[in-house]
């Protein structure tokens, strides 16, 4: 598409049965800081049945604009109809930036829509920046791009994508990683609906049935992550972390080792392959802290590591180093905080 | 029925160095042990149970460098009926969106009439899972991500179950359509013996054009069906702006591999006293209680 300097950062809206995915108001937040660097303005694009009360909740999360395409097709995500609302919004609204969510509706939408509009896609972003680059080659400065950030090669490196020439910029962002604002509820903006109409061709696939599992397990949103590894060593071990996690109200986490050797279900694998998360605190037990299970989890705010090798990686970006078996110290922690609870009480 | 299965092979990202990038921020992939992309190998799976439950030819592309060829003898050992190794230095540098259409391109020049495209949901060294669905746009045909079964294959029709954001689904589509495979629904067959001493020996068209191979050698390999055809920029019809380095939207500004930088650590010892200060610590930073 024609490059537009001043065109908005543009978030699309995933939304099951009228409840807005938590990522995409995540995705505002962190498009309205974009779009105060870049001195524009934040779209939302929300393909639904009906937008009803949605709206409001956009323009409090951040939204200055939100592009509505309603139409009974759109009730549930199918990859063409909704490239095909998605790709009539960028057409009116031609955005600088458009981001997605790296969920499984985000990453099917993304990548048809980026063909559609031939412009170029960075998958899974942790990070989202505004720089410049200088090609050498061709002697040309570009001010002001979106740096995409991302893990790749299995987590081993970083790499910083952009796409000078071919706009809109558009990417897949991990869950968890941006910050929700506050919802400000007096904030108002405007609605801008867009009809589309669907021929047999968009409507190909067809929903027959769903089962829909509730997510029992909220990791991305916990406070507090108690996570077990390779060293607690068995699935009955397991259930001690499970015990550990309720008594002191946390979410389980677990490394890929854990989840390979069927001590626990795959929902609760942290990292590259896994989920990202950011608590207040992650108590990492028995594990050695690779670099994929550091790229999920090295946003907490703190990391306890309880590891019996003192030489263990994972001490190298914990905040508190426990050197130990996990088996006597975790039972000292449940002592530990019992004692604090009964003179809280 | 025609299938044809895109399948790719990638470095084993479990063991990667400080080497790995160019200094251009492209792959150095002659520097890396290879494999199969494991989702891949799902993909070729659900193909051949297809083909034996209804019959279908089962094509497989792989675009990469010549050494390439080795995850296209494996599919062969596997039951592949037909490889193409597609490879041109032309293509080099391609990110997803120029690799699609690269890939798109092969398909119409190679399978008249395909009934079903399949690939791996995504690759291990890019993790982008972009490929799949913009080949789909390309080709002006649907697709269906996350697929885990493959339930009917009835007059034209398909019947799929996927992974949803919220669940599973059931999903009916027309063919010709595009899937992608959610990596381990299924456990590939290993090599048959009989097909791997039939196909051991088979050779790329490169590998077939080095000094030491005669024209009888040639002949010999032509007549068993052992030469596997390589495509090239001259056998497709694609805009050359369009692939490549040059020809693909996003690029690698830089590089740097995950290094570990050491940050301020508390040591407590694990003991009661060390445990009880510990959280007295998290509760007065209303971290924890
Ligand atoms: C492409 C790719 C993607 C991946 N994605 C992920 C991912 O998303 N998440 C993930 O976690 N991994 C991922 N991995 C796997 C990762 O490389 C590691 O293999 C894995 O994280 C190791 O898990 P671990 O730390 O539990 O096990 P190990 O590395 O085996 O570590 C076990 C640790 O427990 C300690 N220990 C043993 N006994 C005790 C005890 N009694 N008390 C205290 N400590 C003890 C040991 O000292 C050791 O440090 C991925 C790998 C690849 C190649």
């Amino acid at each position: 598409m024609e490059k537009n300097k001043y065109g908005h950062v543009a978030v699309f809206i995933q939304q099951h049965n009228s409840k807005i995915e938590a990522v995409s108001l995540e995705l505002l937040g962190r498009a309205t800081e974009l779009a105060k660097e870049l001195d524009t303005k934040v779209s939302a694009y929300l393909p639904c049945e009906k937008a009803g009360e949605m709206t409001k909740a956009l323009f409090s999360y951040g939204a200055d604009y939100v592009y509505t395409i309603e139409n009974k097709e759109l009730k549930d995500f199918r990859s063409l109809p909704y490239t095909k609302a998605v790709v009539e919004a960028v057409k009116k609204d031609a955005p600088c930036i458009v981001l997605f969510g790296a969920t499984r509706t985000g990453r099917d939408l993304a990548p048809r829509v980026a063909s559609t509009i031939r412009s170029g896609l960075t998958a899974d972003c942790t990070e989202l920046k505004i720089g410049s680059y200088t090609d050498n080659k061709a002697g040309k400065t570009y001010e002001k791009l979106l740096y995409q950030i991302r893990p790749a090669f299995g987590g081993n490196i970083i790499a910083t994508i952009i796409n000078p020439e071919w706009h809109p910029q558009m990417a897949t962002v991990r869950e968890g990683v941006m910050k929700m604002r506050e919802p400000n509820t007096s904030r108002k903006g405007e609605v801008i609906p867009i009809n589309v109409t669907f021929s047999d061709v968009d409507l190909a696939v067809k929903i027959i049935d769903k089962v829909i599992k509730e997510k029992k397990v909220n990791l991305t949103g916990a406070n507090i992550v108690v996570a077990g590894g390779m060293g607690v060593g068995s699935k009955d071990c397991f259930c001690k972390i499970n015990e550990f996690a309720k008594i002191i109200n946390a979410e389980v986490g677990a490394s890929r080792a854990a989840v390979d050797q069927g001590w626990v279900s795959k929902e609760h694998q942290v990292g590259q392959t896994g989920v990202t998360v950011r608590p207040k605190l992650y108590i990492a037990c028995g594990i050695s802290g690779s670099v994929q299970h550091k790229a999920g989890m090295d946003q907490a705010l703190k990391i306890i590591a309880i590891n019996s090798d003192p030489e263990a990686p994972i001490f190298k970006f914990a905040h508190v180093k426990i050197v130990g078996d996990l088996n006597t110290v975790i039972p000292m922690m449940i002592e530990a905080y019992k004692k604090i609870d009964v003179s809280k009480k | 029925m025609e299938i044809v299965v895109l399948v790719k092979q990638v470095p084993d990202t479990a063991n990667v160095g400080a080497d790995a990038m160019k200094e251009d921020g492209t792959v150095n992939r002659a520097a890396l042990k290879t494999v199969f992309n494991p989702d891949d190998l799902n993909a070729l799976e659900m193909a051949l149970e297809i083909k034996e439950r209804y019959g279908a030819n089962v094509s497989v592309i792989t675009m990469g460098p010549p050494k390439a060829v080795e995850i296209l003898k494996e599919s062969l050992y596997r039951g592949a009926d037909k490889v193409y190794l597609l490879s041109d230095p032309k293509f080099a540098g391609s990110d997803t969106l120029a690799t699609s259409l690269i890939l798109k391109s092969a398909i119409e020049a190679k399978v008249k009439n395909f009934d079903i495209i399949m690939a791996g949901r995504q690759a291990i060294d890019g993790d982008t899972a972009q490929v799949g669905p913009q080949i789909a746009e390309k080709l002006n045909v649907p697709q269906v991500t996350f697929v885990t079964d493959v339930e009917e294959v009835k007059n034209g029709k398909m019947r799929l179950s996927r992974l949803s954001d919220e669940g599973t689904e059931i999903v009916e589509c027309k063919t010709p359509v595009l899937l992608t495979v959610e990596g381990g629904v299924n456990n590939p067959r290993p090599p048959r013996v009989k097909r791997l001493l039939k196909y051991v020996n088979a050779m790329s068209s490169f590998q077939m054009n080095e000094d030491w191979v005669t024209d009888e050698d040639v002949e010999y390999l032509k007549k068993r069906e052992l030469e596997i055809p390589v495509i090239s920029f001259c056998d497709i019809v694609v805009n050359p702006e369009y692939i490549g380095l040059a020809g693909s939207p996003t690029r690698v500004k830089e590089i740097h591999s995950v290094v570990f930088k050491s940050i301020e650590t508390k040591d407590y010892p694990a003991n009661q006293d060390g445990i009880n200060n510990m959280m007295k610590e998290l509760v007065s930073e209303h971290i924890i209680g």
